[in-house]
């Protein structure tokens, strides 16, 4: 085991370093002058050429590579063009908020959609399972910025049960869990659908084997032989399934905060694209990615607890 | 569970799975509202006298048909027969934003699907194919996905700048690895059928062996992940437009003009929700048309 987790750190520490590669790479690609960006715009002819010299702008691209990922490895993400303030503190503001409420939404998605998937895969072929299994089609067909745009519009704008965007508290408390309820459930619905269908067919698998037959003939009931004995091993699908999500949520929360006014660092990224702010598009999209790593590889080491049987090779 | 997916050889197969799903209510119904959708929009100009662009300032904010029943006088004022969706706040009518719009989407979706698809088939055919290629293309495939959700499709847009081509490119590149994925995946299993052996043996070249053969039968499952790709691909070009990174304004397109009207919530909140039901609406249509013919073509994936 302890081989396994070895390897499974230096192939994160590959998929980490090629990450890099790929963002510095396409935005060194990207058109526009960033010494020019720095240098701001009434800048000389000269003052650009000297500012592209402290930057190490006109060092070739292997070069700058090298000197990005010796400043990543301190941590330093470079400074905005915008504000000129360094951006891993921005980022720091930030993304509290973001994990907020992709936690939030993924708290959702488990406590609705393991549920109905066991309930499906329990009551296979009927009415029911037909139903809700073609509804979280539906789950997955309605663009979350759309569906927070139309819960605004009945709870906030209409209703006026939830404040209609921003996040200041996080959501265990009663002000956070008000600002974040919203949001949280239009980023959460092709979550909750796929944690539908993933338990549905786990639980399928499982109610098939052997033990569980075992455990009905020695006469136990049907709740438990659901909740304690099925569900229990149905739960590894599920946790592949939850570093998933966990990212999918990550990438959607971006589009989420635009909607309700969040500040975390989706918003920071998008207006940093729409204003060629290359290095900030740099860090978000690193951090972003970086995170998604990280929780996957949570999910591959609580394998080794959970499922002894896994082998490592 | 394969033998019954594997068994789908010529090309009639999937007339044959056609048919099938026509016998399915819903599915059926799902593919004649795309039908008709399709048709409305290639028809726009028969279907709305305005274009898209086309301002009428004596007619801003204008509600729909559904205006003349409203309480407020000052709404029933404003109905016009010929803007039977209202207009917005430059007084453009809704029905030709929409119509033109869904000309964009739907194109751009099915552009970027099948340019995913083009790339996707071919590295997932070779990945699966020959073992030395299958590390290197599906390691770099499994970076391609460490970028979660649309931030994939974020960054090739920061990189290139926003316009139409440059966002289908986007998604037709963000969904390259999750056609390669399921493709290799299904190659692998085709390379130890029996009558692959059988054409190797009468002397057929890899090519012809992969082209040929291996294609016919990842065939059924690449219809199925096509169908529901282009769901997801019309989610992401809204949603790029949405945020500015996609088909910029003032050309129309659904995500857009949801951002637009997000301004006029209070207002017209019809402005937003006629575009977003336009989205829904097509997308679930595909994921259902997809759901339904992964049954047929392909049941060892149902459960």
């Amino acid at each position: 085991m302890g081989r396994y987790i070895a390897k499974r750190l230096g192939m994160m520490l590959v998929l980490l370093i090629g990450m890099t590669f790929i963002v510095f790479g396409s935005l060194h690609l990207a058109s526009g002058d960033p010494a020019q960006m720095v240098a701001g715009a009434s800048a000389t002819e000269e003052d650009i050429a000297a500012v592209r010299t402290s930057l190490g702008l006109d060092q070739p691209f292997w070069v700058q590579y090298g000197r990005y990922l010796k400043r990543l490895v301190t941590v330093d993400l470079g400074m905005s063009y915008t504000t000129r303030q360094p951006i891993s503190q921005e980022i720091a503001i930030r993304l509290p908020f973001t994990i907020n409420l992709a936690c939030a939404a993924i708290i959702l998605a488990i406590v609705i959609g393991i549920p109905l998937g066991v309930l499906t895969a329990i009551k296979r072929d009927t009415f029911v399972d037909n139903l809700l299994t073609t509804t979280s089609l539906v789950g997955i067909s309605i663009p979350n910025f759309w569906l927070g745009t139309m819960l605004m519009l009945v709870f906030s704008v209409r209703l006026g049960w939830f404040p209609s965007g921003g996040m200041t508290e996080f959501f265990w408390t009663p002000l956070g869990l008000r600002q974040v309820i919203l949001p949280a459930l239009a980023l959460s619905t092709a979550s909750i659908a796929s944690f539908m269908r993933i338990g549905r067919s786990a639980m399928l698998e499982v109610l098939q084997s052997d033990y569980i037959r075992t455990a009905r003939a020695k006469g136990l009931g049907k709740a438990s032989v659901i909740f304690i004995h099925a569900l229990k091993n149905a739960m590894i699908p599920l946790l592949t399934q939850f570093g998933t999500s966990f990212g999918a949520l990550l990438g959607g929360a971006i589009v989420t905060e635009q909607v309700f006014v969040i500040n975390g660092v989706g918003t920071y990224l998008v207006n940093a694209i729409n204003t060629r702010n290359y290095p900030v598009v740099q860090s978000t999209v690193l951090v972003i990615a970086a995170l998604f790593i990280l929780v996957n590889l949570a999910v591959d080491l609580t394998y080794c607890v959970v499922d002894p049987r896994i082998k490592y090779e | 569970m394969t033998s019954q997916a594997t068994s789908i050889k010529h090309p009639g197969a999937v007339s044959a799975a056609f048919q099938k799903l026509l016998k399915n209510k819903l599915a059926t119904v799902c593919f004649f509202v795309l039908i008709v959708l399709i048709i409305l929009v290639a028809a726009a100009p028969l279907v709305t006298p305005y274009l898209p662009e086309d301002t009428d300032v004596t007619s801003r904010l204008a509600p729909g048909f559904w205006g003349k029943w409203s309480k407020n006088p000052a709404d029933v004022m404003k109905v016009k027969a010929d803007h039977p969706l209202g207009t917005d706040h430059l007084g453009r009518d809704m029905l030709s934003r929409l119509l033109y719009g869904g000309r964009t989407s739907l194109l751009v979706g099915l552009v970027s699907t099948g340019m995913g698809l083009f790339w996707g088939v071919i590295f997932g055919m070779l990945a699966g194919f020959y073992k030395r290629l299958d590390n290197i293309i599906m390691r770099f495939m499994d970076l391609l996905f460490t970028f979660p959700g649309i931030l994939l499709a974020m960054l090739i847009v920061a990189m290139l700048g926003a316009s139409t081509f440059n966002s289908t490119l986007a998604i037709s590149i963000w969904s390259i690895p999750s056609f390669a994925r399921m493709v290799r995946s299904r190659v692998l299993q085709i390379r130890e059928e029996d009558y692959v052996m059988a054409v190797r043996s009468l002397g057929a070249s890899d090519w012809r062996i992969l082209f040929h053969h291996v294609f016919h039968n990842t065939l059924p499952i690449i219809i199925v992940v096509a169908t529901m790709r282009m769901g997801s691909s019309l989610i992401s070009i809204s949603t790029l437009s949405y945020l500015g990174m996609g088909v910029p304004a003032p050309a129309p397109e659904w995500g857009g003009l949801i951002a637009t009207g997000k301004n006029y919530l209070w207002q017209r909140p019809s402005l937003i929700v006629i575009p977003g039901l336009a989205v829904v609406i097509t997308v679930i249509c595909f994921n259902i048309l997809g759901d339904k013919l992964r049954d047929i073509l392909d049941p060892s994936l149902k459960d």
